[in-house]
């Protein structure tokens, strides 16, 4: 599924907001979707640092496309991404050491995160920088609004709370199944539902 | 329609006159009793849980419904058959008599939209959809679920209680009202109470769950009209009683006996009114015998060893997932060929 190289940059971009959203459509990465979306914060900083990931990832690979081997490309593909997660794994526990903890092994776990490889070989290894930059870009805010999307919903029915602000109040009772992983295999399926309705719709 | 003697077509050629609507519509009205019985002992909640309940569960149906009659699809129209009534009554019986009522509403919504509608509607869900409603309220409001009223004193039955109209999303003081049920009572080592209480319902529990007699007596009448496989209940209910009472024969002193597991709890409700449905059942006789068993021996476990008091829901929910399984297992042999299915293939 080679994208026409005719296509220009903007739609490159939107991709991966809606038509080939990662998480609504593509269905993929479902590990962190399912694992730390029980608050907002934690789904925000995983999305912004997997969308890291994917940017500059996708300039490094989109760059050297034409040195890697055939052979060995997905083994360079995982050694460029761990690299990037490395760092993003260290920024994040320099930024705030409690959110590192609550996202535990799954700030390491972006490095099998399908989006990012699946970017890398269907998208950056074939197109040059700008337009993978874009293309990572989009794909990332795409994963971000999905995720902060199931995160909202899961801290406001689970905690009562958005972004640890309370919402509704001190007697409010919390659906404690939201904040646990059922509550997000609920949600998600759910917000599929949504989206393809919409989809129909359109 | 053309002469019937000259239609060629496919099994089922042996059809019954009852409609889904008819069958649906009589085992409501057969668990009519059980809901005096529960209004008797509990008082003037039970009405209110029972009607927010089915109110929950009919309106997604009536969407439903609605929905399909504007895309001019073929389907009966769902609501009229009465299965999200019944969906919604039983899952109402399986409540706390001072549930808050917007808990009650959601359940009822919860076991429709995720135990029926999303599987494809009536006849194609896995889990039974009033045990997905309860499943959910027990994960999602653990406190509120096992908060017991005791058994209403002569004089306050018109009485309901406060916590019933709760506002929606906020949190009902349950535990000023709180009393302890047979089965936690058994799991935390105090003295369970009399035998004739539990027959009757004289015990704190779900609206629908303490009189064993009455649902017995209703479950025994479907049985006749043979609207209730009566094997899913027996095999149930003897494979309970067996293990029960083999467990106190071992230590009467740390293992409650066979009687009492019969007439504790959600049992009598769930292999009656919820094992039994026809849908999240096997398909053959052979298959309905190992799927009680099955449910017997998991209520008795979760029940003795499990952290939890109660384990019907559970058991029932669990042998529902191995129904497609034990239909492979158990078909008979095709006539005319040599291996049974199930293994091979």
């Amino acid at each position: 599924m080679s994208p026409a190289a005719s296509e220009p940059a903007t739609t490159v971009f939107s991709r991966g907001l809606w038509k080939d959203n990662p998480v609504f459509v593509q269905v993929l990465g479902m590990c962190p979707v399912l694992a730390v979306t029980n608050t907002v914060m934690n789904s925000l900083v995983m999305g912004l640092a997997t969308s890291f990931v994917l940017v500059a990832s996708a300039i490094i690979v989109s760059l050297s496309r034409r040195v890697i081997p055939k052979q060995v490309r997905i083994a360079s593909y995982i050694l460029i991404i761990a690299t990037f997660v490395t760092m993003a794994d260290y920024i994040i526990q320099a930024v705030s050491l409690e959110i590192h903890r609550a996202l535990g092994a799954f700030i390491s776990l972006i490095v099998v995160n399908c989006i990012i490889l699946g970017r890398a070989e269907a998208f950056s290894s074939r197109n040059p920088v700008f337009r993978s930059v874009m293309d990572a870009v989009g794909m990332g805010a795409g994963f971000t609004v999905a995720i902060v999307a199931l995160g909202t919903i899961r801290e406001l029915l689970g905690s009562g709370t958005w972004m640890g602000l309370p919402v509704f109040g001190p007697s409010f009772e919390p659906w404690v199944v939201m904040v646990l992983p059922g509550g997000a295999f609920f949600v998600l399926g759910l917000l599929l539902l949504l989206v393809n309705l919409i989809g129909v719709e359109k | 329609m053309s002469d019937p003697r000259l239609l060629v077509t496919t099994s089922p050629f042996l059809k019954d006159s009852a409609s889904t609507a008819w069958i649906m519509w009589h085992v409501s009205l057969s668990l009519a009793p059980v809901v005096l019985v529960a209004t008797w002992f509990f008082g003037g909640s039970v009405p209110l849980v029972i009607l927010a309940a089915i109110a929950g569960a009919v309106v997604p149906e009536g969407i439903q419904t609605i929905l399909r009659r504007n895309a001019r699809q073929p389907q009966a129209p769902p609501l009229r058959d009465g299965s999200a009534f019944l969906t919604g009554l039983l899952l109402a019986l399986t409540l706390p008599p001072g549930i808050p009522l917007w808990m009650a509403f959601l359940g009822g919504l919860v076991s429709v939209v995720l135990g029926k509608t999303v599987f494809g509607g009536i006849g194609s869900n896995v889990f039974n959809p009033a045990l997905v409603g309860r499943a959910f309220l027990q994960a999602a409001f653990p406190a509120t679920m096992t908060s017991w009223l005791p058994v209403a004193e002569a004089g306050s039955r018109a009485q309901v209680p406060a916590t019933l109209f709760t506002t929606p999303l906020l949190a009902a003081d349950v535990d000023a009202i709180s009393a302890a049920t047979p089965l936690s009572q058994a799991t935390f080592g105090q003295p369970t109470p009399e035998f004739a209480d539990l027959l009757f319902g004289a015990v704190p529990g779900s609206l629908g769950e303490t009189g064993a007699l009455v649902i017995l007596l209703a479950g025994l009448y479907l049985a006749v009209r043979g609207i209730v496989n009566w094997r899913i209940p027996l095999s149930i209910l003897a494979t309970v009683w067996l293990v029960g009472s083999g467990l106190h024969l071992l230590d009467p002193a740390g293992y409650p006996g066979g009687m009492f597991h019969l007439t504790a709890g959600g049992l009598m409700l769930g292999a009656w009114f919820m094992a039994s449905d026809p849908v999240t059942s096997p398909m053959t006789q052979a298959g309905c015998w190992v799927f009680g068993a099955l449910i017997g021996v998991l209520v008795v476990v979760i029940r003795v060893f499990g952290g939890l008091p109660e384990g019907v829901m559970y058991a029932i929910l669990f042998a529902n997932a191995a129904t497609p399984l034990i239909n492979r297992f158990t078909q008979p042999r095709t006539f005319g060929t040599r291996f049974k299915p199930g293994f091979t293939r």
